[in-house]
């Protein structure tokens, strides 16, 4: 696939703040792109310089071969959903549809076909005339895609379109939005703070912090081969600890040297390790490879999720076998559970469950939600 | 207690309105008098549509109130637009208040600064004051006007966000496009209401158009205090009624309005 939009070395701040650092980045034609990060990390302002609401400071951008840095919005072959719809409250549902149409002075009649032919897309027939403020949020949503598919632009830009829908409707649009964008085949780049959103829809992830690309991969690459401790802890759950690499296939972490299947490290180097709290079996302690105390247990449905002490340091484990709190248990990992990752800046500031509550994570969702 | 407030109220009300009701009262009196009423009559109403000198002046007045209204509406508009984009947030500050102040200024203090202007644009450009007394009565009703209209424009842009604008320009309107097709539509109450503040104030202003105006160019206010040098016949009376009810029928129409709106916001938010 030909390469659509291309970023070179991007940089932006604002008020002085240093928001991108040099983005390379590339977007293939009929890619589904997220660019995953937390709430500020720069993913936004990445997708308003793709769509022309902002300029870079440096780089240049490209879209099919031709520089379009200094071309203005209006000009670009590119359509927003935005993350407030921004629909037209002047407008019914068929004008607000029809309004890209309208702007090319297509004929009334290919008009009503189009609109029709969108609105059944998104499943609104019927609502043509209806006001836009009467609309819930998920079909205010579905209006500013048939919106910006009417005009068939080779990309459509979404802005967290997703954030202000309940969590049944996000799942549901979800998968309509990605069988949407297999049907028409146009390029998507989705900007989310969700990684399970990010997982679930997309064929390439760009995971985002502090402006810069951490990784770029399709999301079983992110989730299995993650490149630093912030990738691990951010999509998905991950216990990360310190280790040492003797040698290829073998790695000493929590006192117990293991077997693993990562080489091409230097002889004990310091590494960061990674097993995802699912790949992790509890098992008695004469048979376990670590042994540890129990220091909470939380049914969450699917499975139990257990804290563990291991010598000071707090593991997370899903399990769908009931432990008792206070309970010593043997912890056995398969060799192809552990994932081996090179010292980054991110080492030692994720992946230790101690301060961790569900509390707190819900807190930071929160946060997420005010994305600039 | 309860009562008390009651009697305020009858008390604060009777003190605004009993004044105008006796003027339209008298305006149908059939006998010359201000004192006594003797009968029912439209003999006034007659009498004002008969007499050239009101009739020129109210004609006077309502072009001049409709045209620096327009003008007003526009350039306001214009202008709050124009400070909404501004990117330093202290050249936004100190335009505003600039603007402002054609509104706090006393009406005599600007009366008199714009005569004086006049005066000093009709020896450059070499014509009589009175040659410019059209014009220059509209200038200064456009200037007194203007911030009226821009102040109530800019919290309707202000409210209103780039979003749209947006949203308009992303789907591949001009910048020119996005403002008439999007963002004027949306804040159309805001310039409708500004215009018919300008209006109302072009229509009832005396002293700056006193300082202003000239002998071939009179307007209504102008001509009635003209007239209290002599004696106010009931003609006036009844002028002063037709306005009255005039602007009593503005007042019913914009409240309407406005309060049709308020209930559709209301509507959307309850949804939502």
């Amino acid at each position: 696939m030909a390469k659509l939009i291309e970023l070179k070395g991007i940089s932006k701040s604002f008020d002085g703040e240093k928001v991108l650092d040099s983005i390379d980045f590339y977007i293939r034609d009929g890619e589904f792109v997220t660019l995953l990060g937390p709430s500020g990390c720069g993913k936004t302002t990445m997708l308003r310089i793709i769509g022309g609401f902002e300029t870079a400071d440096e780089g240049s951008l490209y879209f099919d071969g031709a520089e379009i840095s200094e071309v203005p919005a209006h000009k670009r072959h590119i359509n927003t959903v935005f993350q407030k719809y921004a629909l037209f409250p002047h407008l019914n549902v068929y004008e607000n549809i029809a309004f890209p149409l309208r702007l090319k002075k297509v004929p009334e009649e290919d008009i009503k076909t189009k609109v029709a032919e969108m609105l059944s897309m998104v499943k609104l027939s019927g609502f043509e005339n209806k006001s836009v403020s009467t609309l819930s949020g998920g079909q205010q949503q579905r209006v500013a895609i048939a919106r910006a598919l009417i005009s068939h632009p080779k990309v459509i830009l979404l802005d967290e379109p997703l954030g202000a829908l309940d969590l049944k409707l996000r799942k549901d649009m979800q998968s309509e939005l990605k069988s949407i964008q297999q049907a028409i085949g146009i390029t998507f780049v989705y900007v989310t703070h969700d990684q399970e959103e990010a997982l679930s829809m997309s064929d390439t992830i760009a995971v985002i912090s502090e402006g810069e690309i951490q990784q770029i991969g399709t999301p079983t690459d992110i989730y299995n081969e993650p490149k630093n401790a912030f990738v691990a802890d951010f999509i998905g759950e991950s216990n990360i600890v310190d280790g040492i690499m003797l040698e290829d296939n073998r790695v000493k972490f929590s006192g117990h040297i293991f077997d693993c299947v990562d080489g091409g490290f230097d002889k004990n180097e310091p590494v960061d390790v990674v097993v995802r709290p699912e790949d992790v079996d509890v098992v008695p302690t004469d048979k376990g490879m670590l042994t540890g105390m129990v220091t909470s247990v939380t049914f969450k449905g699917v499975h139990y999720e257990i804290i563990v002490d291991i010598r000071g340091f707090k593991w997370m484990i899903q399990s769908t076998d009931y432990v008792a709190p206070e309970a010593t248990i043997g912890l056995y990992i398969e060799p192809d559970a552990i994932h081996i990752m090179k010292k980054s800046k991110y080492s030692g500031m994720f992946g230790d469950y101690s301060s961790f509550s569900d509390e707190m994570d819900r807190l930071s969702d929160a946060d997420t939600a005010e994305e600039f | 207690m309860k009562y008390f407030s009651k009697i305020y109220l009858v008390l604060i009300f009777g003190i605004l309105y009993i004044p105008i009701l006796t003027l339209i009262l008298f305006s149908f009196n059939s006998a010359n008098s201000t004192a006594l009423f003797e009968g029912f009559s439209l003999r006034w109403y007659v009498e004002l549509f008969n007499s050239p000198d009101t009739f020129e002046a109210l004609r006077n007045t309502l072009i001049l109130a409709v045209l620096s209204s327009l003008i007003a509406t526009v350039i306001g508009t214009a202008a709050a637009e124009g400070i909404y984009k501004m990117r330093s947030k202290l050249l936004k500050g100190a335009i505003t208040s600039v603007t402002n102040v054609p509104m706090m200024n006393p009406d005599i203090v600007t009366g008199m600064s714009m005569m004086l202007f006049f005066v000093a644009v009709a020896a450059i450009l070499g014509v009589t004051y009175e040659d410019m007394g059209f014009f220059a009565m509209l200038i200064a009703h456009v200037t007194f006007c203007l911030p009226y209209v821009i102040l109530s424009v800019l919290p309707r842009i202000n409210e209103l966000g780039d979003s749209l604008s947006e949203a308009a320009l992303d789907l591949g309107c001009t910048p020119m496009q996005a403002f008439f097709k999007v963002k004027l539509p949306n804040i159309m109450p805001g310039v409708l209401s500004g215009m018919v503040m300008a209006f109302t104030m072009s229509l009832d202003d005396f002293v700056i158009s006193y300082f202003v105006g000239s002998s071939n160019f009179q307007t209504l206010p102008l001509l009635i205090y003209s007239m209290t040098k002599k004696k106010v016949t009931p003609d006036m009376y009844a002028l002063s009624t037709l306005i009255v009810v005039t602007i009593f029928i503005l007042l019913i129409i914009s409240n309407i309005k406005s309060g049709k709106k308020v209930d559709n916001s209301k509507k959307a938010g309850a949804r939502k």
